[in-house]
């Protein structure tokens, strides 16, 4: 029965791998945010340190989704 | 965690730094309740850090500050407006609060750092200790302040009147979702970060004369590790105050 065990711990490493690509996309919000709140920035410098705060809110938001693939990644590694 | 990247003839073990065991000048042995381990170790040189660098920095108080009167100075300014910026008026009453949980992450991702150091913080269990902690108050004092009016951060009145069920439901998961994301994000960066920074050293250690390139990735990697160390602090910290604002002024 190794050949069950084998394939086991194959689906975890792919499903673990599978599910960092959410990563990804959480790159992408935070790369919007941060993007966004620079041509802001540029357009009106004024303005701009108000507004840290919220675009780090943004950020940690954008970035919540991103954790949760990490976390579904840790359970299939840690977990099973 | 351990032994789980080990192979392919490069002896690259990036997760055995995250170990938690008793030092071997604490006496060794297995983990009891009782034993000094390395995180034990390490949170306590942090907790001395941040009362040292607090003591001694404020003990003069010049006119003119010294250096160590600066930083906290500078530290003690930045969290105070933070939190009167984001959770207002009412929330300076929870500042030595907050104030503490920044020096402590922004201390222990600090000093995890250090060569041969261990990092408290990239460790769930410490940061969903933390989490979990402001979670659980953050929903007591908003019902405390607010009663059932806490209830209207979920019933969002300016949504058209179909849609708010639908909502109740997105921001019922979206609460009960923010201790796993407010830890997972602190102690996931630091591992990654601290791992990252591991592979490329045993990179070095096995391309003999051509480890000078993994050396240098290391020195490129190592300032931006330190710029998530601090961000990180302060993102935790800001969430904190923005959960805070909502449990003071669940209004939307």
């Amino acid at each position: 029965m190794a050949v069950e065990g084998d394939l086991v711990a194959m689906g975890q490493f792919i499903g673990a791998g599978l599910a960092c690509t959410g990563m990804g996309g959480a790159a992408v919000g935070v790369g919007h945010v941060v993007g966004n709140y620079l041509s802001g920035a540029l357009r009106n410098p004024a303005a701009a340190a108000g507004q840290t705060a919220t675009m780090f809110i943004g950020i940690a938001f954008a970035e919540a989704l991103g954790i949760f693939s990490f976390l579904v990644a840790l359970l299939l590694m840690f977990a099973l | 965690m351990a032994g789980e990247a080990t192979g392919g003839g490069l002896n690259i073990d990036p997760m055995s730094q995250f170990v938690v065991k008793v030092p071997s000048w604490l006496g060794g042995g297995n983990v009891e309740w009782y034993s000094i381990t390395n995180v034990t170790l390490w949170m306590g040189l942090t907790v001395l850090a941040i009362a040292g660098l607090l003591i001694f920095g404020t003990r003069r108080r010049a006119i003119v500050p010294n250096r160590s009167q600066s930083i906290a100075e500078v530290i003690y300014g930045f969290i105070h407006s933070m939190v009167e910026d984001i959770a207002g008026k009412e929330g300076l009453k929870f500042f030595p609060y907050i104030f503490t949980i920044f020096m402590f992450i922004l201390v222990a991702n600090v000093l995890g750092l250090l060569p041969m150091s261990f990092t408290t913080t990239s460790h769930i269990a410490v940061t969903a200790l933390m989490a979990v902690a402001i979670f659980i108050a953050v929903t007591i004092l908003g019902f405390v302040k607010n009663g059932t009016k806490f209830l209207s951060l979920f019933w969002i009145s300016s949504a058209p009147l179909p849609l708010r069920p639908i909502l109740a439901i997105i921001e019922l998961i979206s609460y009960f979702v923010r201790p796993i994301s407010h830890s997972i994000r602190l102690a996931g960066n630091m591992m990654a970060g601290h791992a990252l920074v591991k592979v490329f050293a045993g990179f070095a250690g096995a391309l003999g004369i051509f480890g000078v390139f993994p050396v240098l990735a290391v020195a490129i990697l190592y300032p931006l590790e330190t710029l998530v160390a601090v961000i990180q602090a302060y993102v935790f910290t800001i969430l904190t105050c923005v959960y805070l604002n909502d449990a003071l002024h669940p209004h939307h």
